[in-house]
């Protein structure tokens, strides 16, 4: 135990900050471009025309049965092909994870209109609104309070999901971390930081979803 | 004002409808009774374009339902309804539950539609409950409000499906009378129900359907009198002794 | 795009080999993770829904502990700062004398974290169970703990099922991390052979398609053992 050197924390603060920063942006372009074409994904599902709805849920297949770190390696030797020009790790990453979570995101989208009564669709249509209007007034508005919890737990995924691009050296948190571990030969002091501050920021992520939970029952 | 020509659809591989045809003018107040599963709810919801029908011919103000060249969403603003459960937005208040479509749809300015609004809930006796949400409402006040939600719009007639079955029998008669003041207005109402004294006061003509079928289409009188099919003396046998 | 296709190479050693051994070693670290993940998570999801004061809050701190660390993280805990911490002798075993060492640590790793899920899994089915069937079985006498035994348990697993299909699935998707402590699993392999000929598109092409054709017969293979054993045959009596 005298052998840990719990300083080199101090040391590399600034380091790991920029880390957890870009870990941050990471989840935040994941959860806002994910959430988007999330939403166009299970609109295209929920399609009259076949080819569009067969289209949208193989992808959505793919993109669940596949492991993250394969689609970080796709797009990472795909986008600079598709470009025709190197491109930083950060732009692939980004671009890997938007289309990953988004098959993620429209299944909780589709179940959150699913969770919508059908009579109150059929009761909006009956006053002459358009389907469209329907899903902007009626459906969304209700679906949106059903997929809150949902949502704020697959936030919670995608911040963890972001360690993985460690395998492409992108400079999370948990990569710098790594990278201090090594060249200070301080692998325990490293690692165990970073599970501590994972546990923590999970952990009390989680307990806000219950709560949220607790108070949407009542 | 509403014709139905050999009107057939099926859902799935079972038929609902078996080529029902009828003639509702304006102004006539029509009840459709029968047992259930009888395709009573299908046949109104075939009015308004929510079930699509295979066969025959719908045609609303002379506007074919079923034509694909039909703007629907502008046919329904014509056609008022009002479902058994309510169906009120529950994120909404009764005042901007009934203004919605009509300042999405109608295009009123907000406070125009506001103030119709607040002038057909106080018709239904809410004047009261303006701000208030569906949840703080009993049965019978919501009710209230979807019937003023549809006749917002202006309809030129309204169907209900089976506007009081899912009450509690004390809220019952606060929405019969709604229903039969509107009667009284002269407006075009087609009635899916099995209050069979609603029928005998207000109905001028009786539609008994089963199978999916219309088997009897009748003035009142003649229906509670002596209505001319089996199944419908055995019906009304049921429904009458309680 | 300038790309030259040439599906011919995988198909051609060593490149075929490095293909089949990559599949062989995700299917060992799913099963064994997997069978890891079974036996803690039930175990856990089991003591998680005792009524007693002590078992079932040690319960919760292994499954909060381990649901809240990403799985990267687990496993570098375990591969790095684990034999370091252990006592003295325990850690010179693992790095001396430990068969396999990345095999053992991504079970492990993987199994631990899926075991918190699979416990999660289990608590909230046999709670499902339990609303509706524990007040029946008290009534006629049963005591909570044979209650649960006889009732809730079977039932509870059973209908868990699907959702513990999902979980399986999961960790066929983790078995790839084990590739960042040196497991030259599936997905390993198809960036070894990128990077070796370039021709990255086919290789991960054939990656992803394998993990497709896995994910599919797991769940054709759920399905049917559902069909006969699971919760189907239990649907609830219509009242």
């Amino acid at each position: 135990m005298s052998d840990f050197d719990w300083s080199v924390i101090a040391r590399s603060w600034s380091f790991l900050a920029e880390g957890m920063a870009l870990s941050a942006l990471l989840v935040a372009v994941a959860t806002a471009g994910g959430l988007v074409f999330g939403f166009g994904l299970a609109l295209m599902r929920r399609s009259r025309y076949a080819v569009i709805a067969a289209l949208a849920t193989a992808y959505v297949t793919v993109m669940r049965t596949v492991p993250l770190i394969l689609v970080l390696f796709w797009f990472y030797f795909l986008v600079p092909l598709v470009i025709g020009r190197p491109v930083g790790s950060l732009a692939s990453a980004l671009i890997a994870f938007v289309l990953f979570e988004a098959a993620f995101y429209c299944e909780i989208v589709r179940s959150a209109i699913a969770s919508v009564r059908p009579g109150q669709t059929e009761a909006a249509l009956a006053t002459g609104l358009r389907p469209s209007q329907v899903m902007r007034h009626i459906v969304m508005p209700q679906g949106l309070r059903a997929m809150t919890p949902l949502l704020l737990n697959q936030i919670i995924i995608v911040f963890q999901d972001t360690s993985l691009v460690y395998v492409v050296a992108l400079r999370d948190f948990m990569t710098t971390a790594s990278v201090v571990a090594s060249r200070d030969g301080r692998p325990t002091e490293m690692y165990t930081l970073v599970a501590v501050v994972y546990l923590a920021i999970c952990f009390s992520l989680s307990k806000v979803v219950e709560r949220y939970g607790k108070g949407q029952r009542q | 004002m509403i014709v139905l020509e050999n009107v057939q659809t099926s859902y799935g591989r079972t038929q609902v409808l078996r080529g029902c045809t009828a003639t509702i003018k304006l102004g006539e107040v029509v009840v459709v009774c029968g047992p259930s599963g009888s395709g009573k709810s299908t046949l109104i919801k075939c009015i308004n374009g929510l079930v699509p029908i295979d066969h025959g011919t719908i045609t609303v103000d002379g506007v074919p339902v079923a034509d694909k060249r039909t703007d629907l969403p502008k046919l329904r603003t014509r056609i008022g309804m009002v479902f058994q459960n309510f169906e009120l937005y529950p994120h909404m208040t009764a005042l901007q539950n009934v203004s919605l479509a009509q300042i999405h749809v109608l295009k009123r300015s907000r406070a125009e539609a506001d103030a119709r609004s607040e002038h057909l809930l106080t018709r239904v006796g809410l004047s009261s409950k303006l701000a208030s949400r569906p949840e703080q409402l009993s049965g019978g006040q919501q009710q209230r409000v979807s019937i003023a939600r549809a006749l917002a719009m202006d309809p030129k007639a309204m169907l209900f499906d089976e506007p009081t079955s899912a009450l509690d029998p004390e809220m019952v008669n606060e929405v019969l009378e709604v229903m039969q003041a509107l009667a009284l207005d002269g407006m075009t109402m087609m009635v899916v129900t099995h209050e069979m004294g609603f029928a005998k006061r207000v109905a001028e003509r009786v539609l008994f359907m089963d199978g999916g079928e219309i088997l009897e289409d009748v003035p009142k009188a003649q229906f509670f009198a002596a209505p001319s099919t089996e199944r419908a003396r055995q019906f009304l046998d049921k429904v009458l002794s309680h | 795009m300038n790309y030259n296709w040439d599906w011919g190479t995988l198909l051609r050693e060593p490149y075929l080999g490095w293909l089949w051994s990559g599949l062989g070693w995700t299917v060992l670290v799913s099963l064994g993770s997997w069978a890891i993940a079974l036996a803690v998570g039930i175990t856990a999801g089991v003591a998680r829904s005792m009524h007693s004061r002590f078992i079932p809050q040690v319960a919760g701190v292994y499954i909060q502990v381990f649901r809240n660390i990403p799985p990267l993280v687990q496993l570098f805990l375990w591969y790095f700062v684990f034999p370091e911490v252990a006592p003295e002798s325990v850690g010179l075993w693992i790095k001396r004398d430990l068969p396999n060492p990345e095999y053992i640590t991504a079970i492990v790793g993987i199994g631990l974290f899926s075991g918190a899920r699979v416990a999660e899994q289990v608590r909230a089915g046999v709670a499902a169970v339990g609303i509706h069937l524990m007040p029946a079985a008290l009534a006629t006498g049963l005591r909570p703990l044979q209650a649960f035994r006889l009732i809730l348990l079977p039932l509870g697993l059973r209908a868990i099922f699907g959702p513990l299909t999902s979980e399986f699935l999961i960790t066929v998707k983790l078995s790839s991390i084990s590739l960042t402590i040196g497991m030259l699993e599936l997905t390993a392999q198809s960036r070894h052979i990128e990077n070796y000929t370039f021709h990255g598109l086919e290789a991960f092409a054939v990656a992803t398609a394998v993990y497709l054709l896995i994910g599919l017969a797991v769940t054709a293979l759920m399905r049917a053992i559902d069909r006969h054993f699971g919760a189907a045959r239990f649907k609830r009596a219509q009242p």
